[in-house]
């Protein structure tokens, strides 16, 4: 009975106990229980969905596209962290972090643009997606295997245009070889600067001075510095038989070694291989502006009549035809470099503009296919201006008559320069 | 001999370059990826043919006593002292701006300096080769005249300050007659490269092979 006294008092004073504390505010005996309860839905984020792979197209096997589905509550995931291994591998150490997406931005990405985590041919991968916090907490979400491998495709769709127009071209430039090899006359329309080279190779015989001649300070992968090359031959089988000095400074130690071959056999081909001097071609230096800085000494101490600059220039362009303008020397000077163009039409008395440059050798030489190839970028261009007046037109009628015909247009001949 | 086995190389080689464009395939990329290799060995044989070339003709002036035979000295020094202290005396590599050594000491105050003198003398070469260019004798240069003090000023803030005008019209300027010639030159170009490179390949452009060539 006694037992039965206390036990009814102890269960009011339980079940008062928390009511009391709540409606007092000291809640402190409940504290870190009700805490807990409450902050943990916050703690946790919420974790990508399902992870998508395909092959990437017109790629050398080296590329997969992943996306993966963003998570249904966002709130709180500062970006996401895409991992990779490949199939089938266990343990946490395995995985490579290949991605940092942040939150917001588009969740479809090309796996494999990373040397330090290149994708293999072939191979299977499973990847996995990371909720981050900005703290750098992560939240997985499940492990996902790729549904397929990346390969490499034989063609690239994207450049079939590229490829009928080069084939086109490729096409015309013969069928002019061809016509000018059957004898066909073609009219060439006359250069000034071309025209030049004999009178300012005869300027320098007539003066006793020597010829410079300075073929770009380019590679010779550079197409400019190749057709400087072709022209250095010509130019050097008129001075042989004048027996005007030549100099040939070289930037490029392979460009120096073929040029010293060009002019050897230019003056064995003229009938002077003992005229030929072969100190006259030589290497200088690959530093730009130390080899500007002894072209440019060549010219004040030597004084050459004639400087030919035909090739690939940059910044020296100036700094080498100013001083040669300052030397009294005739200047002719030819690049396919639009930005030094304004500088040699301001110093030189000849400038060969771009394509000039690589027509100069088919002038000098006159040989019928060389021709043939000229007549065929003239083809080439032809076809292209007849695009340019046609889109004109069309741009005209669109803003007239509110069509699309210049979009359609455009479609038809032109290929995304990014993919 | 002498004249096909180079040029069916270039054939060949030019012909797998074409094709090596059009295919992605990692063959295809390796294939690229060997040729391309080849380039820095063939730079560096080259390299030390050039070197020999500048050394010999240096020499011949020394020995000869030619004109200016001097300057000759000026050349051979430092072409083999600025190796020697890097390769052969290692430790002149260390130090840094603070206690330099020879060999940075060399390349700081001098090789960079007279570089960078080189290079500053074009802001008064493009003076001179601006006056020259905008003097006014015909209708033409004073159109050309007028149109570079305008995109001039048109770059500065006091051409904003002259009136909102001139920016504009200099950027117009460049973007559309200016930018219009300038895709028609490199137009031009593109197709001078395809025709060169096709010459080469196709054997019809061989003074590129010297002596080979004939």
């Amino acid at each position: 009975m006694r037992k039965n006294w206390i036990v009814v008092p102890a269960l009011m004073i339980l079940l008062l106990l928390p009511a009391l504390s709540v409606a007092q505010g000291v809640d402190e005996i409940l504290t870190p229980a009700a805490e807990e309860q409450l902050e943990e839905p916050d703690s946790w984020l919420d974790t990508p969905g399902a992870v998508t792979v395909r092959d990437k197209e017109n790629d050398a096997g080296d590329k997969l596209v992943v996306s993966f589905e963003l998570p249904a509550d966002t709130e709180g995931i500062f970006a996401y962290n895409v991992y990779r291994r490949f199939a089938g591998e266990v343990g946490e150490d395995t995985w490579s972090l290949i991605e940092v997406i942040p939150a917001g931005e588009p969740t479809e990405f090309i796996d494999g643009y990373d040397p330090e985590f290149p994708v293999e041919p072939g191979v299977l991968y499973e990847y996995r997606v990371a909720s981050a916090t900005v703290d750098g907490e992560e939240f997985f979400g499940p492990i996902f295997e790729a549904d397929t491998v990346s390969a490499g495709e034989i063609y690239h769709t994207g450049k079939t245009r590229v490829l009928i127009a080069a084939g086109m071209f490729i096409f015309l430039i013969f069928y002019y070889f061809g016509k000018a090899q059957r004898g066909a006359k073609m009219y060439l329309r006359p250069i000034a600067g071309i025209e030049a080279i004999d009178e300012a190779i005869g300027r320098a015989t007539e003066m006793g001075k020597p010829i410079l001649y300075v073929p770009g300070l380019s590679s010779i992968a550079d197409v400019a510095t190749i057709a400087s090359l072709t022209i250095l031959g010509r130019v050097a089988k008129k001075i042989a038989q004048y027996q005007t000095p030549l100099i040939v400074p070289n930037r490029d130690p392979i460009v120096y070694t073929v040029a010293e071959e060009v002019v050897k056999q230019a003056y064995l081909e003229a009938g002077r291989p003992d005229a030929y001097d072969p100190d006259s071609v030589f290497f200088l230096t690959t530093s730009q502006f130390a080899f500007v800085a002894g072209v440019n000494g060549m010219m004040m101490r030597e004084k050459p009549a004639t400087n030919f600059y035909l090739g690939m220039f940059w910044a020296e362009s100036l700094l080498l035809a100013e001083t040669g303008s300052l030397s009294g020397a005739i200047q002719i000077a030819g690049t396919d470099a639009v930005t030094q163009l304004p500088f040699f039409i301001t110093t030189c008395d000849y400038t060969l503009i771009g394509e000039e440059l690589y027509a100069a050798s088919a002038y000098l030489g006159r040989e019928p296919k060389q021709i043939g190839a000229l007549k065929g970028q003239d083809a080439c261009k032809a076809i292209i201006m007849t695009f340019i007046t046609a889109a004109l037109i069309f741009g005209i009628i669109d803003v007239v008559a509110n069509t699309h015909i210049l979009d359609w247009l455009r479609d038809l001949v032109t290929s995304p320069i990014i993919e | 001999m002498k004249r096909t086995v180079p040029l069916m190389i270039v054939m060949v080689g030019g012909i797998l370059m074409i094709l090596q464009y059009f295919i992605p395939h990692q063959i295809s990329q390796t294939v690229l990826a060997y040729y391309t290799d080849w380039t820095p060995i063939i730079l560096a044989f080259a390299l030390i043919l050039g070197v020999g070339s500048l050394t010999r003709i240096h020499s011949h002036k020394i020995r000869r006593k030619s004109k200016n035979w001097q300057y000759s000295w000026a050349v051979l020094i430092p072409l083999y002292l600025m190796p020697v202290l890097a390769h052969i005396w290692p430790q002149s590599l260390g130090g840094g701006m603070d206690s330099p050594s020879i060999f940075h000491f060399t390349f700081m105050h001098v090789q960079v300096s007279i570089q960078a003198t080189m290079f500053s003398l074009l802001a008064f070469y493009i003076a001179s080769a601006a006056f020259r260019a905008f003097r006014a004798k015909s209708a033409l240069a004073t159109l050309l005249l007028l149109a570079a003090v305008v995109v001039m000023l048109g770059q500065v803030p006091i051409g904003a300050l002259l009136g909102k005008w001139l920016p504009e019209t200099g950027l117009w300027i460049l973007r559309y007659p200016n930018l219009a010639a300038k895709r028609a030159i490199m137009l031009g170009v593109g197709f001078g490269m395809l025709a060169t490179n096709l010459k080469i390949i196709f054997g019809v452009e061989r003074n590129w092979l010297g002596g080979a060539g004939k």
